[in-house]
């Protein structure tokens, strides 16, 4: 029997909560949520009146609590909680048992007592409920006040102009604006610069009375001053809900809060409260990112594990009404403790301040007003215990020297916090860059989480991944070189579409200077995948093993494999290897993807080789191509006790589709006869193996340094339907992949991964099958022999001479000594 | 100095290279036809001392389009004007003069 957990309450921290808990594993949860919906993003929530919808805000995808199976009782409250019996009541009469029970009831806005105050009009900022109400009241609102100037008063006033009232007043008892977050050079500064967008501020203000008949029509203030409204939002602070907690007899603050200890349990050691309702060592946390600490340590230590809540940082950098506001570290700090640099810009309405310890050594905290570019580089500054620099003052003047942010950020330890929301390191932000090949913040916050909370260290995530992108030498943006700014996939869609037909014209068009040793093959690749001409008539801008058509070794030779499909070859095709290779003294050997491989082969010696072996029955194997190598299979049915399928005359055909086909990289291919996959086709770009009804289609997967199996794209297919899928998913990779990522990487790269393929190849979601299937159509009809062309035309022979001055004469560098009766190259 | 008779214009392809044999060295020799220049160097890689710089791929770098070839070895590239090795290694390789008359391509070498 699974133990029960009940979560009462479905905001931000609870339903953080759930998943956390659902991650480890070994719970039954039962949810109950007070408003009619699942848990939505509140911090994003006057994005609401920007025209994003309920959904859009909504934390769990839909169906997401029936996949984990966690029961959800929406618009239904818990009343009442029966802790000798271990039950909770729910509004709906709900009886429901718990093993622990978890309050994350949050909190709601604070509502002063002032005459007037339930006047229609008058509304509080909280939920969506609240924000619907206030958009439906608006149109008839020519002017609206928000009572309280702290951050979620701000924020509600946004909301008002947002929604179009001409006249936005904020009023604020205290003198200054956001008083517990940023002093008082700051408010002043954030002050200006709110004016200067039109919103009306009254400070020093105390409200009396809420005036009006039914309706909100003024405000009188302490001091008999007036001001007449249409609306009122009230943002005043916020409450903790612990209303049930103390029916249930659980002990709270004096001024609210349900008293919690480092464990996060209340005074009932079964009953746990997290977030903006609990009281932690007499704090409320009115931000996200403690709540989303507090329902991690909760879900770890019932599952067995160990931590402690013990505070948290409440730096914080927010956008208010386009201002950039942010305080970090300790903001407040003065002298003697401290030492204080401030930088103010009143035109620009930019206001900095940082606070450095006596010694100079460490920055302590401070305040961004008006621009927070270095909030996030600052605050790891104080996190981490970083050294200052001999001049700090930099850390706010920004880049004098053209340094900047996204400098610094290397420079942070590896354990460096980037994203408290999710506790993401930079260690393991560099890691997915370097490890997993993430190179898109979309794919970093699939792959880490980091950024999906708060967003605030999203610019610090994306320095990050750039400076390990470019520490790694990868592409930041995706182009070919210095030559070409646009990538493979663009390029060949140009190339295609206005019908160009050489690099010459293609750098003319798109590209600039003379090219180099990345864009050149990659063009050519393109070339070829789209033309499917002669690879020799583009001689030079072929690497070295497509330029002379074959594979140079150590010493400067070249070695030679000839097309063997499927592994397949007759006793007489075997003599003829053994007698071309005793010929022009070459060392065989078998490779790895059931060939033969003639090595020590002098350049000039190229053409009369193969020659022998086109006059014997061979082509090119296309072992020196960005292209298919071998099509490998087992023996299959013809001769196999267990082989269920011809999987060798399987492999034949598909090896003779696509031979010759010019790819961004190499492709490697395999047919099983049965489920013992003796052809390894699961390491392979594709992989087909026999089942009872017919063949399942693998992709993707590699050998080489980083293994990767193939993943199931087709399950019992039949042969058309096998290669046409092969069609499609080879086209789609020939076109799109960058150059030299084999089709593992280029799956790895892609967004939505395996069923984003799995869609596209099989059910046609581009609308682009047909065209594929006629593009790869036209290049397995247009497939030539390119070495019989070159053996049958001497201009063509020519180019394979070492020296164009003595055709005759063989490089005398070309050294090779004796292994085991064969030759071997010559070490360098 | 003396100019040698290295081969054909014919001989180099286009925006390409081929090997000479003069004098018992083998030189390499480069034509950039879209800008109408030509190059020689030594054959050898100094990286790992192979003769192959001919069967590189030519190009150029930055803003001024130095021209450079790349090994086929392991893609060293080199300045064609300097010899200079341009991806961070302190090689150098020699490198010649070169006049073309008469569709004959002549590679200037000390006697």
């Amino acid at each position: 029997m699974k133990t029960t957990a009940v979560v009462i309450g479905n905001g931000m921290v609870g339903h953080r909560f759930c998943e956390r808990l659902k991650a480890l594993g070994g719970f039954r949860i039962v949810v109950f949520g007070e408003e009619p919906r699942p848990a939505y993003d509140r911090v994003h929530l006057s994005e609401y009146f920007n025209g994003k919808t309920a959904a859009e805000l909504s934390l769990p995808m839909k169906g997401w609590f029936e996949d984990e199976e966690i029961v959800l009782h929406l618009g239904d409250p818990v009343r009442e909680i029966d802790r000798q019996q271990r039950l909770v009541h729910s509004l709906k009469g709900v009886i429901q048992p718990y093993d622990v029970l978890l309050l994350a009831t949050g909190s709601s806005a604070f509502v002063p007592d002032i005459i007037g105050i339930e006047k229609a009009g008058v509304f509080v900022y909280r939920t969506i409920e609240d924000l619907e109400r206030i958009r439906a009241y608006a149109p008839k609102a020519r002017s609206g006040a928000v009572i309280g100037g702290g951050l979620l008063g701000l924020e509600a006033a946004k909301a008002l102009l947002d929604l179009g009232i001409p006249q936005t007043h904020v009023i604020e008892f205290a003198p200054r604006l956001m008083p517990r977050q940023i002093d008082s050079a700051g408010s002043a500064a954030l002050e200006a610069s709110l004016r200067k967008l039109g919103l009306h501020l009254h400070l020093n203000k105390v409200t009396q009375a809420i005036e009006g008949n039914g309706r909100v029509e003024g405000l009188q203030f302490a001091d008999d001053g007036r001001l007449a409204i249409d609306m009122l939002v009230i943002s005043a602070g916020i409450r903790p809900r612990d209303e049930l907690a103390r029916l249930a007899g659980l002990s709270v603050g004096t001024r609210g809060g349900i008293l919690v200890n480092e464990k996060l349990q209340t005074s009932d050691k079964n009953i746990y409260a997290i977030g903006e309702c609990a009281l932690s060592q007499g704090m409320i946390y009115g931000l996200v990112a403690p709540g989303y600490e507090m329902a991690d340590v909760v879900a770890t230590n019932l599952s067995g594990g160990n931590k402690k809540f013990t505070g948290f940082d409440m730096s914080t950098k927010l956008k208010l009404i386009g201002v950039d506001v942010a305080s970090f570290g300790d903001p407040f700090a003065a002298e003697p403790d401290c030492r204080s640099i401030v930088f103010e810009n009143r035109h620009k309405g930019v206001y900095k301040r940082i606070n450095i310890s006596s010694d100079g050594k460490y920055l302590i905290g401070g305040v961004l007003i008006g621009d927070a570019a270095a909030y996030n580089l600052l605050l790891q500054t104080v996190n981490n215990r970083l050294v200052l620099p001999p001049d700090p003052e930099d850390l706010i003047l920004g880049s004098r020297d053209g340094g900047g942010e996204g400098a610094g950020v290397m420079h942070l330890p590896d354990e460096a916090l980037i994203c408290s929301c999710e506790s993401v390191t930079k260690a393991a932000i560099c890691s997915a860059v370097t490890e997993k090949g993430i190179e898109t913040l979309d794919a970093m916050k699939k792959c880490t989480r980091a950024g999906t909370g708060c967003g605030g260290c999203i610019p610090l995530v994306k320095d990050l991944m750039t400076g390990t992108m470019k520490a790694a030498g990868v592409y930041i943006r995706n182009t070919l070189c210095e030559h070409f700014s646009k990538s493979r996939q663009e390029l060949f869609d140009l190339v295609k579409l206005h019908n160009v037909r050489s690099y010459e014209e293609t750098l003319k068009r798109w590209g600039k200077g003379d090219g180099c040793e990345v864009c050149k093959p990659a063009v050519a690749s393109i070339l070829a995948g789209c033309w499917n001409e002669n690879i020799a008539k583009h001689a030079t801008i072929q690497d070295s093993n497509d330029r002379y058509l074959a594979n140079i070794q150590k010493g400067g030779s070249y070695s030679v494999v000839p097309r063997i499909p499927g592994g397949e070859i007759t006793p007489d095709k075997l003599i003829v290897l053994g007698k071309v290779a005793k010929k022009y003294r070459l060392y065989t050997k078998i490779t790895g993807g059931q060939r033969i491989d003639l090595f020590g082969a002098h350049v000039g010696d190229l053409p009369s080789i193969w020659e022998e072996l086109i006059e014997a029955g061979f082509e090119s194997g296309h072992a020196y191509g960005k292209a298919l190598r071998t099509v490998k299979s087992c023996v299959g049915s013809t001769w196999c006790r267990y082989g269920l399928h011809d999987s060798v005359s399987f492999a034949i055909e598909i090896e003779e589709r696509y031979r010759g086909i010019r790819a961004p990289h190499k492709i490697k291919g395999g047919v099983s006869g049965c489920i013992r996959e003796c052809a390894e086709a699961q390491s392979k770009d594709f992989g087909i193996i026999a089942t009872e009804k017919g063949w399942n289609l693998f992709v993707c997967g590699n050998g080489g340094s980083r293994p990767q199996h193939g993943q199931l794209l087709a399950q019992d297919i039949d042969k058309e339907s096998c290669v046409r899928y092969l069609d499609r998913f080879l086209m789609f990779y020939i076109r799109t992949a960058d150059p030299l990522a084999r089709t593992a990487t280029w799956l790895n790269k892609m967004e939505g991964g395996m069923s984003y393929l799995r869609n596209v190849v099989i059910n046609d979601s581009l609308g682009m099958g047909a065209q594929w299937e006629q593009e790869m159509q036209a290049l397995v009809d247009s497939y030539r022999c390119e070495w019989k062309e070159v053996v049958e035309n001497p201009e063509l022979r020519k180019r394979f001479n070492h020296f164009v001055n003595a055709p005759r004469k063989k490089d005398p560098g070309l050294e090779f000594d004796d292994l085991r009766g064969q030759i071997k190259a010559r070490e360098w | 100095m003396k100019w040698i008779t290295a081969c054909r214009v014919e001989d180099i392809p286009a925006d390409g290279g081929a090997c000479v044999l003069l004098g018992g060295e083998q030189i390499a020799i480069f034509h950039f036809t879209r800008r109408g220049e030509w190059f020689a160097t030594e054959n050898r890689c100094p990286h790992k001392m192979q003769m192959a710089l001919s069967r590189g791929m030519t190009g150029s770098a930055g803003e001024h389009c130095e021209p450079k070839i790349a090994c086929p070895f392991h893609k060293k590239t080199f300045s064609l004007k300097t010899g200079k090795c341009l991806s961070g290694d302190h090689y150098r390789i020699r490198t010649f003069p070169v006049q073309v008359k008469g569709g004959k391509v002549y590679v200037g070498m000390m006697a």
